[in-house]
């Protein structure tokens, strides 16, 4: 197919990926406009960018998932026909998905050679792949051989099929986004090494993350997306935390948490004594006042997010009891907590918060229908309108339209959007599980502020969050987890009462607790 | 970059790119029909009468009124194959008791109209149990209604003694204008039609209960979340539904004046039919009633083109809607 074109391999100075000019737009909305980026054979290039900066959307118009509007892209030199994925594959640009996407039920080797199988007179010649795929793995160095079952391995072992897939395709570039969004530590350092390693073979690799640290160890540049627009590149000398967040954001950050302490009003919610039937909550009592925002704090799997869904209602209290104003919830669902003013934003907004299909109108609105609605449940189309545009307004949610649908807002507006659903009923309770996650910077101090100022209407909220900084910033006080167990509450006072990482973790990982 | 969201807000009419396109979408079974009517009045003069466009419509209105009920169970994210039997049953129940009702002594109006109240007191009843079944029980409404398609029609079978239930001949003279009177030169069927679309336009897109139709379809456990009590809007949807299928039966019923095991045979088939080919999708979250009544009278117009014209064999119909069902179903796929 290339060898008509394998002649102007003169060009020993072509970037391994040129991408000028690109330009995609979605119903709305403007994805990308006029984006460059140029990366070199054997270097780490950085990709970075709020969420809905269009990183993802860039990467996709590589891999041929989107046709570009406009713009051209050259790959070692050849131009790349673009929305086409078999033609980008061809080319030698594999992207690496943040979800990984192998055949669960088939081995290793299946998985490498899926589409591209040996095969001797129409029958798969399954031992040639298990020795190629072995190879592969071989120079890798996977602790794992080719003839395992996908479902079988971690995540980072999948992850590291995939990058042997690349190879076995003799990939020159590799595009991963978020590689290590789901990895441990020793993963993602094992991750990096490879990396490396790729590198020092030429590859070319372009790297996409949010995390600043990730980006200081890997890359040899850094270019920098906002608002779909291409904002400039830094070599690897010129790279400086607060000069990287200025060109993703736009503006110097500032204040960052601007939340005031409150004073608590009176008690809003009791939690008393409280188990599940599953033993991730074992005998918690706690109380939210009016106004105050209090942080849930803990290690992933203490129990946080599984005593936010008891509250709620969504599973079963084996004992214990909710109190709200004093009065014991009787009704366990979460219709019957949502009735008596209490909200859940969770953690999952994709699957279990937002209707991606429908519209952000009908999102916002969908708690509020029966009291908005006149006689026999009839809706009021003008009033709805106003309440969402209102919402959209107070939120500074970024949509094209009222009736676009949730599906195509990036992160932090989802999650906005989330939240004005459940500032729609005026609740009393309101339970955010680490509704930061996957938000951009600029979204996370926007959430931040309205939460702030919920707090300031009087609502209690239960912050629950991993990240400690944003729960010390954010927090009047901090409630710890750990293992099922409220291991103590950090009032911010002196000494061992102050909110701060040294406490929390204290608490956390069971080194102190309090005879609370 | 302060965020400017109200610049940015314009009003739906000013449309974003999808716009023309969901037009577009919205205007395919409207196409469809208008090309097939081309295609029929060129085909045979009969063709395009307004004798031949009523009968049409008549026969539409059993499977489009049970198609609008389908068109909630459907974009609930649910599916009832049990129509055609349940139909049936139904027919065979109403004959049973208006009989019993004419020989006890009751006028034959009284008769009528009380077997024409227990026909949709029988369907709500039915869809009340596959509710209940598919909440409460928690079974697949393909496995329930499964079951009840099978079981519906063995007892109009067992009923019926395997032949036929018929309806006694006074009672029949006074039933009979329930299908075959006309008001303003339109059917009365029809009418009835006509106003079940209009309730049922209204339900699903003007109240609070049609929307949360949409959202258990869109995402059942987002819903569950939200303020939206599943259960009580899926079990009401199968109510609906078994109501529907009672309107059509009690329309259908003077039309022969008897119920068969072959009453409703194939129903279900037309009925889902017309909901996908108006442009539902089976995996629900969104639909039209609209275009499912459309659809409706595509497959009619279909049919009615095979009677009138010799293309294809009539034996043939349910095949070549089975071939639409699966073009229209691939043309779904595509817009993925």
């Amino acid at each position: 197919m290339v060898a008509l074109a394998s002649n102007d391999a003169s060009q020993p100075e072509a970037p391994a990926l040129e991408m000028r000019g690109i330009e995609k737009s979605f119903p709305g909305v403007k994805a990308l406009r006029g984006v460059d980026l140029n990366v070199r054979s054997g270097e780490v290039h950085a990709l970075m960018g709020e969420n809905g900066a269009g990183k993802s959307t860039l990467m996709k118009v590589l891999a041929g998932a989107y046709r570009a509007d406009k713009g051209e892209v050259r790959v070692n030199g050849r131009p790349l026909t673009l929305g086409d994925p078999a033609a980008s594959r061809r080319s030698g640009v594999t992207l690496i998905y943040q979800e990984i996407s192998l055949a669960p039920n088939l081995s290793v080797a299946e998985n490498i050679f899926l589409g591209e199988e040996i095969s001797r007179g129409g029958i798969v010649d399954r031992a040639a792949m298990r020795k190629r795929a072995g190879e592969v793995l071989e120079t890798l160095g996977t602790s794992f051989g080719p003839e395992v079952q996908a479902s079988r391995l971690s995540i980072a072992e999948q992850q590291q099929v995939e990058i042997a897939r690349a190879l076995h395709r003799k990939s020159r570039v590799l595009i991963m986004d978020e590689p290590t969004a789901a990895l441990s530590d020793r993963e993602t350092e094992r991750l990096f090494s490879l990396i490396r390693k790729l590198r020092e073979e030429g590859l070319a690799i372009v790297y996409i993350s949010h995390r600043m640290a990730e980006v200081y160890a890997l890359a040899d540049r850094v270019s920098v997306l906002r608002d779909g627009g291409y904002v400039g590149t830094l070599e690897r000398s010129e790279l400086s935390a607060e000069r990287l967040i200025q060109m993703m954001v736009g503006r110097p950050l500032g204040e960052f948490y601007r939340h005031e302490r409150h004073k608590a009003g009176s008690e809003v919610l009791e939690v008393k004594n409280v188990s599940d039937t599953r033993g991730k909550v074992r005998n918690v009592s706690l109380t939210l006042h009016a106004g105050e925002i209090v942080g849930l704090a803990g290690l992933v799997g203490a129990g946080r997010t599984e005593l936010a869904r008891l509250i709620f209602g969504a599973d079963r209290i084996a004992s214990g009891s909710v109190l709200i104003e004093g009065n014991e919830l009787r009704a366990r669902s979460p219709l019957g907590a949502i009735r008596t003013g209490i909200g859940y934003v969770p953690e999952d907004r994709k699957q279990l918060g937002l209707f991606l299909e429908m519209s952000a109108s009908e999102n916002i609105t969908m708690n509020v229908l029966d009291r908005e609605s006149v006689g026999a449940s009839m809706l009021r189309p003008k009033r709805l309108r106003q309440l969402t545009l209102q919402a959209i307004k107070d939120f500074a949610i970024r949509v094209a339209s009222p009736a676009a649908k949730a599906l195509g807002l990036s992160g932090g507006n989802q999650q906005k959007l989330l939240v004005a659903r459940w500032v729609e009923i005026h609740p009393k309770v309101l339970l955010l599980d680490e509704p930061t996650r996957g938000v951009d910077i600029g979204a996370k101090s926007e959430i931040y502020r309205l939460v702030g100022e919920l707090a300031a209407k009087g609502v209690a909220v239960l912050f629950i969050s991993s990240e400690l900084p944003e729960v010390i910033g954010i927090s009047d006080r901090v409630l710890v987890m750990r293992e099922g167990n409220l291991m103590g509450e950090l009032r911010g006072g002196e000494g061992q009462d102050a909110i701060t990482q040294e406490n929390i973790m204290a608490f956390a990982t069971g080194a102190a607790s309090s005879p609370a | 970059m302060p965020p400017e969201p109200t610049e940015n807000v314009r009003p739906p009419s000013a449309g974003g790119n999808a716009a023309p396109w969901r037009r577009l979408h919205g205007a395919g079974p409207i196409l469809g029909l208008v090309i097939l009517c081309t295609l029929g009045t060129l085909l045979n003069h009969d063709f395009a009468t307004f004798d031949n466009a009523m009968n049409v419509l008549t026969r539409t209105a059993f499977i489009g009124i049970i198609a609008v009920g389908m068109c909630f169970v459907i974009i609930s994210g649910g599916i009832d194959l049990s129509v055609g039997s349940m139909a049936a049953l139904i027919a065979g129940c109403v004959i049973l008791l208006m009989n019993k009702l004419g020989n006890v002594g009751f006028s034959p109006v009284a008769a009528v109209g009380l077997g024409m109240l227990c026909a949709l007191l029988i369907g709500g009843s039915c869809g009340f149990l596959h509710g209940l079944c598919i909440t409460k029980g928690q079974i697949e409404p393909f496995i329930v209604t499964l079951g009840t398609l099978g079981i519906y029609r063995a007892y109009l079978t067992y009923f019926a003694d395997g032949g036929a239930l018929t309806l006694d001949n006074t009672l029949s003279d006074t039933y009979s204008p329930v299908y075959y009177a006309s008001l303003l030169h339109i059917p009365f069927p029809v009418w009835v039609f006509i106003a079940v679309a209009a309730v049922g336009g209204v339900i699903l897109n003007r109240t609070a209960y049609g929307r949360y139709v949409q959202a258990i379809g869109s995402n059942e456990q987002v819903a569950r979340y939200a303020a939206v009590n599943v259960d009580r809007v899926k079990v009401l949807t199968y109510v609906l539904l078994g109501v529907c299928v009672g309107i059509a039966t009690l329309l259908y019923v003077p039309r022969l004046g008897s119920a068969s095991p072959t009453t409703g045979l194939l129903w279900e088939l037309e009925a889902i039919a017309s909901v996908i080919v108006g442009g539902t999708v089976l995996r629900g979250g969104a639909g039209s009633i609209t275009g499912t009544v459309v659809g409706a009278i595509l497959l009619s117009v279909i049919g009615n083109l095979l009677n009138l014209t010799n293309l294809t064999s009539v034996y043939l119909n349910a095949a070549v809607q089975g071939f639409v069902i699966i073009i229209v179903a691939f043309l779904q796929r595509r817009r993925r």
